[in-house]
C-alpha cells in the first residue's frame, strides 16, 4: 500500500499562540525515512524545474533513505547554501512540490520538509560536538576582491559561491545584524534565529568577512567600493524594504505600523522578551491589512505579544491570498480572524492621535485585471467602522532610495528598481545586482537563485579580463 | 565592530559631549547628517546628530542629552570604553549656499545640531545671526563654540536666568524687522520651538528648514517609523530629512507621534475600554 504524506509534528495551536518557539518541531529519522520512501525517483523529476535553484532533489531523497544523512547535505549544498532556511520558508506548494508527479493523484512527496530535516539534523550533530566542523578557510593570498552589500538570502548566496570560487569576500549590512528579511522580518517562531545565525557563521569559517552598521550609499557609495576600496565588482542585494502605506486619511495616527516596523521590533529588537527596551504597543484588537506572508507573520505575532483579537483584512478573497499555505493554515488554526472582501477608507483617533477605529468599505470581484486576478471593485453605501487600537499596513514594498541616489549612472526601472540582464549585470560595470532589489517583493529561493546567477557573471567576467 | 570613546565631558546637567572613533564616518559626514547607534548588546537603536568631526583622528562628536534608558546607558560610558553599534553617516547634508545673512535658531539640546549647519553657513561667506535659548541658565550649551562662528549671537533663557528673560522667538521677532535682513532660517529645537519660528517666518516670508527629531528604528527607510507630513505627503526623516521645509511640516503629528512611546501605558489601560464587538 502506498505510504501517506508524513505529517509533521507541530506544537499545539492553543500552546504555540502564546509563545515564540518554533511551531513544526520537524520530522524524525524514521518520519523522514518513510516520506523519502514515497519518491519515486523519477528519470525526469519535474520537481527539480520547479526549484528556482534546481536542488538535485530525487538524489538526496534517495542518501535520506540510505540513512546517508551527511551525504544527503552534501548534495544539497551543491546548488543551496542555505537549506535550514529554504526547507522552512520556500512556497513549495507553487515551486517543487507543485511539480512532483505524486501531487497529480494525491499529495507530494514533502521536500520542503525533507530539505529542513537533513539541515537539522547534521546541524544539531554539528551543535552537539558529535561532529567536527569543517576547518576555517581563507580566500588565497592576492584574491580578486568582491564586495557584497546587503545580507539578505541573495546576498549570502553569492557570498557563498563566491568564497567557493575561491574570491576575498566583504559584505556590507547597514543594520546591527545580518540576514536580511531572515532576522528581521520573519519571526523566531518561522526561522528561529539560531539557524539564520549558524548558516551564516558557516560562511564566515570559510572566510567571508562582514561589516555591520555599513550603509553602502552613505558610509561608502557604489563608486568608493570600486574605485577608492579596491574591489574588483560589487554585489547589490539591498532588497525591497520601504514599507508601502495605504495613502488614506489617519494612518500616521500612533498605533499604525507598517508590517517592518512591527516585525523588525520585535524580531531585530527582540521586543516580545520581557527585558527589551524597544517598545511596542501590544493592542488588544489588531487588524492586519494585506494576506501575503508578511501580513500573517504580523498577524500571528501580535496574537503572541497578547493581542485578544486579529483580524486579517484583504481586499479580494482567499482564493487570491499571496501567502504560503502553511502560514495561512498556521494563521487560522492559532485564531487569526479572515475578513475578505473589505478596503480601508480611514482610520479615526482620538484627540491624543491614538487611534480608535478603522472605516472599511466591502468590495467584490469584477473583472480580471493585468495579473489575472479578478480586481476588486467597491460595492456603494458599504462602509462600516470597526473598533481597533492597532493596525498593521502589509501592503508590499518599494526599492529603497539610498544607492539609487548615490550611484546616478545605476539604471534603474519606473519604480526605482535595479535593471540587470538575466546575469545580474547591471548598467554599470562591474556591478551586479540581484534579489528583492531587482524584482520587487518575491521569495527568500528566488533572490538565491539571483545570487547564484550574479556570482557566475561575476567570476566569468574576472575571469575573462585574466 | 564596537566604536572606542575617545573622550567624554558633561557640558551641562545632563548634558553630554562625546568623541567617538568612527573615521570612515568622519571621513564622508556632512553637516546635517546624524548616526544610529546602540550603546549595548541589548540596546534600541537611537538617531543622533553628528555635531563635529576631527578627519585626521578619525573622531565624531556626539552630543546627547540624557532623557531616557539608552541616552542614559550612553551618558553612563567612559572614555576608553565603547559604543556597540554605531551607523551612519545618515540623512541628507543640510543644503549650504551663500544665502545672505541666516538665522540659526537654536533651542535647548537642538544647539548641538545646529552648531555643524551654523558653522557651515558661515563658512560658505553668510552673515549669521544666532539665537539660541535654552530653560535656564545651566542648561544652555555651546554658548562658545557658537559665538565663535557667529557674527551676532543671542541668547535667551525661558526663567531669565541668563541673557534675556524669554523665548527665542521673542528675539527672533525683534530681530526680523533689524539690519542686516534675514534672508534665511534653521530652527532646531523642540517641537514646539520649531513651530513657532515657522510661524514667524512664513509670515516674513523667509525660507526656513527645521531638522526633524522623529522616533526612528533602522534609519535606513525600512520600517516608516519615522514618517511625517510635509506639504500634505508623507515623508520618511531618516532618507528624506532630517531637514524639511518648516513652513509645510504638520509640527502637531509630529509632536503626537514622538509622545507615542511616553503615552504607551496610560494608552494601555484605554485599550482595555474599547468595545468588543466587531462592525
Ligand atoms: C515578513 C516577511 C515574510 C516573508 N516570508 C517569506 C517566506 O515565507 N518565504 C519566502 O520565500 N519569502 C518570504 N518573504 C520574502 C523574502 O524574505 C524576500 O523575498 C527575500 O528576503 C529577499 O532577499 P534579498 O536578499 O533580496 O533582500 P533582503 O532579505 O531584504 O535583505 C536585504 C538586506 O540589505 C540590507 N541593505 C539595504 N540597503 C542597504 C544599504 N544601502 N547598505 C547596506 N545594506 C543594505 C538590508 O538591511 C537587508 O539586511 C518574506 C518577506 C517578509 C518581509
Ligand atoms: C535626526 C535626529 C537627530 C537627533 N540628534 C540628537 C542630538 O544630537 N542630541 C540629542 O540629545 N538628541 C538627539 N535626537 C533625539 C534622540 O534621538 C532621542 O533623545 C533619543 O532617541 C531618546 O532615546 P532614549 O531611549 O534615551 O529615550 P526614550 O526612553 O526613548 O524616551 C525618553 C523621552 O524622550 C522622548 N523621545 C523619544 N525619542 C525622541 C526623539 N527622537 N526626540 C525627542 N524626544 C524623544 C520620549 O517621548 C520620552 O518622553 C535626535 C533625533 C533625531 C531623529
Ligand atoms: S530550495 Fe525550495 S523550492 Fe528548491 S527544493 Fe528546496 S524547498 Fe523546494
Ligand atoms: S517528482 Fe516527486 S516523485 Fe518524482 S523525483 Fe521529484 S519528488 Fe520524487
Ligand atoms: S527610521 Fe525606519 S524608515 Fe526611517
Amino acid at each position: 500500500m502506498a505510504i501517506p504524506r508524513q505529517p509533521m509534528p507541530e506544537q499545539p495551536p492553543e500552546v504555540r499562540r502564546h509563545n515564540f518557539d518554533e511551531v513544526p518541531l520537524g520530522y524524525t529519522e524514521e518520519l523522514a525515512i518513510r516520506e523519502a520512501q514515497r519518491c519515486l525517483q523519477c528519470k525526469k523529476p519535474a520537481c527539480v524545474d520547479g526549484c528556482p535553484v534546481n536542488v538535485a532533489i530525487p538524489q538526496f531523497i534517495e542518501k535520506i533513505v540510505e540513512r546517508d544523512f551527511e551525504g544527503a547535505l552534501q548534495i544539497i549544498l551543491g546548488t543551496n547554501s542555505l537549506p535550514a532556511i529554504c526547507g522552512r520558508v520556500c512556497p513549495q506548494e507553487t515551486q517543487c512540490e507543485k511539480y512532483c508527479v505524486l501531487a497529480k493523484r494525491g499529495d507530494p512527496v514533502a521536500i520542503g520538509r525533507l530539505e529542513r530535516f537533513v539541515a537539522d539534523h547534521v546541524r544539531i550533530r554539528l551543535m552537539r560536538g558529535e561532529k567536527a566542523p569543517l576547518p576555517p578557510t581563507a580566500p588565497p593570498p592576492g584574491a580578486p576582491k568582491v564586495a557584497i552589500v546587503g545580507s539578505g538570502p541573495a546576498g549570502l548566496t553569492c557570498a557563498a559561491d563566491l568564497l567557493n570560487a575561491g574570491y576575498n569576500v566583504t559584505l556590507f549590512e547597514a543594520l546591527h545584524e545580518p540576514g536580511g528579511v531572515l532576522v528581521y522580518g520573519i519571526p523566531e517562531f518561522r526561522l528561529p534565529k539560531a539557524i539564520v545565525k549558524a548558516e551564516i557563521q558557516a560562511l564566515v569559517r570559510r572566510g567571508l568577512q562582514i561589516v555591520t552598521n555599513a550603509v553602502i550609499g552613505r558610509l561608502y557609495t557604489i563608486d568608493d567600493l570600486l574605485n577608492e576600496e579596491g574591489y574588483a565588482a560589487v554585489f547589490i542585494g539591498t532588497g525591497a524594504g520601504t514599507p508601502k502605506f495605504l495613502k488614506i486619511p489617519g494612518e500616521n495616527l500612533n498605533g499604525v505600523y507598517s508590517a517592518n516596523e512591527f516585525l523588525t521590533r520585535v524580531n531585530l529588537m527582540k521586543a516580545y522578551l520581557p527585558d527589551a527596551e524597544t517598545p511596542i504597543v501590544r493592542g488588544k484588537r489588531v487588524a492586519v491589512f494585506g494576506a501575503g506572508n508578511t501580513a500573517m507573520d504580523a498577524a500571528r505575532t501580535a496574537l503572541r505579544i497578547g493581542a485578544e483579537e486579529v483580524y486579517i483584512m484583504y481586499r479580494r478573497s482567499r482564493a487570491e491570498m499571496p501567502a504560503r499555505a502553511e502560514e495561512i493554515h498556521h494563521a487560522e488554526e492559532e485564531g487569526v480572524k479572515f475578513e475578505f472582501l473589505v478596503n480601508p477608507v480611514a482610520f479615526y483617533g482620538n484627540e491624543r492621535g491614538w487611534l480608535q477605529s478603522v472605516r472599511c468599505e466591502r468590495m467584490q470581484l469584477g473583472e480580471p485585471d493585468d495579473s489575472g486576478r479578478r480586481r476588486p471593485v467597491r460595492i456603494a453605501g458599504s462602509e462600516f467602522d470597526t473598533p481597533i487600537n492597532v493596525a498593521i499596513v502589509a501592503v508590499g514594498t518599494e526599492s529603497n532610495p539610498l544607492i539609487r541616489q548615490t550611484t546616478p549612472d545605476l539604471q534603474v526601472n519606473q519604480w526605482g528598481y535595479i535593471v540587470t540582464d538575466d546575469m545580474g549585470r547591471t548598467s554599470k560595470p562591474r556591478v551586479y545586482a540581484g534579489g528583492d532589489i531587482v524584482t520587487g517583493a518575491a521569495t527568500v529561493i528566488e533572490a538565491m537563485g539571483a545570487g547564484k546567477r550574479a556570482a557566475r557573471a561575476i567570476i566569468s567576467d574576472l575571469q575573462g579580463k585574466g | 565592530m564596537p566604536n572606542k570613546i575617545l573622550e567624554k565631558e558633561y557640558l551641562a546637567e545632563n548634558v553630554v559631549s562625546m568623541w567617538i572613533e568612527a573615521r570612515q564616518i568622519a571621513k564622508k559626514r556632512q553637516p546635517g547628517q546624524f548616526l544610529i547607534l546602540r550603546p549595548g548588546e541589548r540596546s534600541e537603536r537611537i538617531p543622533l546628530t553628528i555635531a563635529d568631526v576631527r578627519a585626521k583622528e578619525g573622531a565624531v562628536r556626539l552630543i546627547v542629552q540624557v532623557v531616557g534608558k539608552t541616552t542614559r546607558d550612553l551618558a553612563a560610558l567612559e572614555a576608553g570604553e565603547y559604543v556597540r553599534d554605531v551607523a551612519g553617516p545618515l540623512g541628507h547634508p543640510t543644503p549650504i549656499k551663500h544665502y545672505g545673512t541666516v538665522a540659526c535658531v537654536g533651542g535647548g539640546i537642538g544647539v548641538a545640531p545646529l552648531l555643524p549647519i551654523a558653522r557651515a553657513m558661515k563658512e560658505a561667506g553668510n552673515y549669521v545671526v544666532s539665537i539660541i535659548g535654552a530653560r535656564t541658565k545651566g542648561l544652555l550649551i555651546l554658548e562658545e563654540d557658537m559665538r565663535a562662528i557667529s557674527d551676532e549671537l543671542l541668547i535667551t533663557t525661558d526663567d531669565g536666568s541668563y541673557v534675556r528673560h524669554g523665548l527665542v522667538t521673542d528675539v527672533l521677532r525683534e530681530r526680523l524687522t533689524g539690519k542686516p535682513g534675514i534672508d534665511f532660517a534653521v530652527a532646531i529645537g523642540p517641537v514646539p520651538m520649531m513651530k513657532a519660528v515657522a510661524n514667524l517666518t512664513r509670515e516674513a516670508g523667509i525660507a526656513t528648514i527645521a531638522s526633524l527629531n522623529t522616533i526612528m528604528i533602522d534609519g535606513t527607510g525600512m520600517c516608516g517609523g519615522c514618517r511625517v507630513t510635509v506639504g500634505g505627503r508623507v515623508k520618511y526623516t531618516c532618507v528624506d530629512g532630517p531637514e524639511f521645509d518648516a513652513h509645510e511640516v504638520d509640527f502637531d503629528e509630529l509632536q503626537r507621534r514622538l509622545n507615542m512611546y511616553r503615552d504607551h501605558e496610560l494608552h494601555q489601560l484605554e485599550a482595555c475600554k474599547i468595545g468588543l464587538a466587531v462592525r
